[in-house]
């Protein structure tokens, strides 16, 4: 029973220990810079951390994990040249999203609640399905030519600005209205009524 | 490595089916907002990576902002949907979405 719940920890840990111990030895043997092994291990505590998230057992730790894969995402931004994405990614993801998944999955779960059954019966097709989508992007993307895709611009977050209040004025006020509306009707759908059941 | 597009789409591929895969196939309808908030990582990844590999400075921004709106509306649906599960929650008493035979009681 102990091994079981170990299981996909201990896969997570082996892939990420894995893929971090090539980007260490890339960075030593063959001499490449310090960008590519930051965006190895990047990648893959992403990828080991997104695993856990999908595969463990106790849903609190797949909360936990889940702000550990948005962590590492915001690094790669940063490898990217976004940094001021990447705040934002730490801002709103790790800040207010995943403490708010983690208060709802504080209010939902029940300890008399099965949770013995992780996965539908349909785990193995949708697995199945799943490796087939990253198989068909990997080929997609292997296949493509991307033309002068060889160098990168830095985002400086005055750059953005310009962009954003010059450009796309009208759909930031169309998302700032969203913002309000899902938030007069998230209170809506969570509002305990009065004559309502408990 | 970093250098090029490819690694950042494939990535993002990846980081998509694992999440499609979460969605797919946990019980748990919390699991499942989550793998949906994993997907639109990907993209958001995807977009940035577009962005960043662009012809010019002005694509870069462009791509940034694009993915600034794709985090708001993100946040949107986590709202709404954690309400909706937190209401579904109150009337069935369980977080299982195969326990969800019925919208209304």
């Amino acid at each position: 029973m102990l091994m079981h719940r170990l299981v996909p920890i201990i896969l997570g840990l082996a892939v990420i220990g894995v893929v971090t111990a090539v980007a260490a030895a890339m960075l030593v043997f063959l001499g490449q810079n310090w960008a590519d092994a930051l965006f190895w291990i990047f990648a893959a505590v992403m990828i080991g951390s997104g695993l856990m998230v999908v595969t463990m057992r106790d849903i609190i730790r797949c909360g936990l994990a889940m702000i550990v894969c948005f962590g590492a995402l915001a690094g790669i931004y940063v490898i990217l040249g976004a940094t001021l994405l990447a705040a934002a990614q730490v801002i709103v993801y790790i800040g207010a999203i995943s403490v708010l998944i983690l208060f709802a999955i504080m209010l939902t779960q029940t300890k008399d609640a099965p949770s013995r059954l992780v996965f539908q019966t349909q785990a193995v097709p949708a697995a199945i399905a799943s490796i087939v989508i990253a198989i068909i992007i990997a080929l997609a993307v292997v296949a493509t030519d991307w033309g002068e895709a060889a160098q990168r611009f830095r985002i400086t977050a005055d750059a953005l600005s310009k962009v954003l209040f010059e450009s796309y004025v009208l759909p930031f006020e169309v998302i700032s209205v969203l913002l309000l509306a899902a938030v007069i009707g998230g209170v809506y759908l969570a509002k305990r009524e009065p004559g309502g059941p408990s | 490595m970093s250098g090029s597009l490819d690694a950042y789409l494939i990535l993002a591929g990846l980081l998509f089916a694992i999440g499609s895969f979460g969605f797919l196939a946990r019980r748990n309808a919390i699991s499942m907002l989550m793998s949906i908030e994993l997907m639109l990582n990907a993209v958001n990844l995807s977009i940035v990576a577009f962005g960043a590999f662009g012809t010019d400075a002005a694509m870069a921004a462009q791509g940034s902002v694009v993915a600034l709106m794709v985090i708001a509306v993100a946040a949107a649906e986590a709202t709404v949907g954690l309400a909706i599960v937190i209401a579904i929650y109150r009337n069935k008493r369980t977080p299982l979405v195969d326990e969800y035979d019925a919208m209304s009681q």
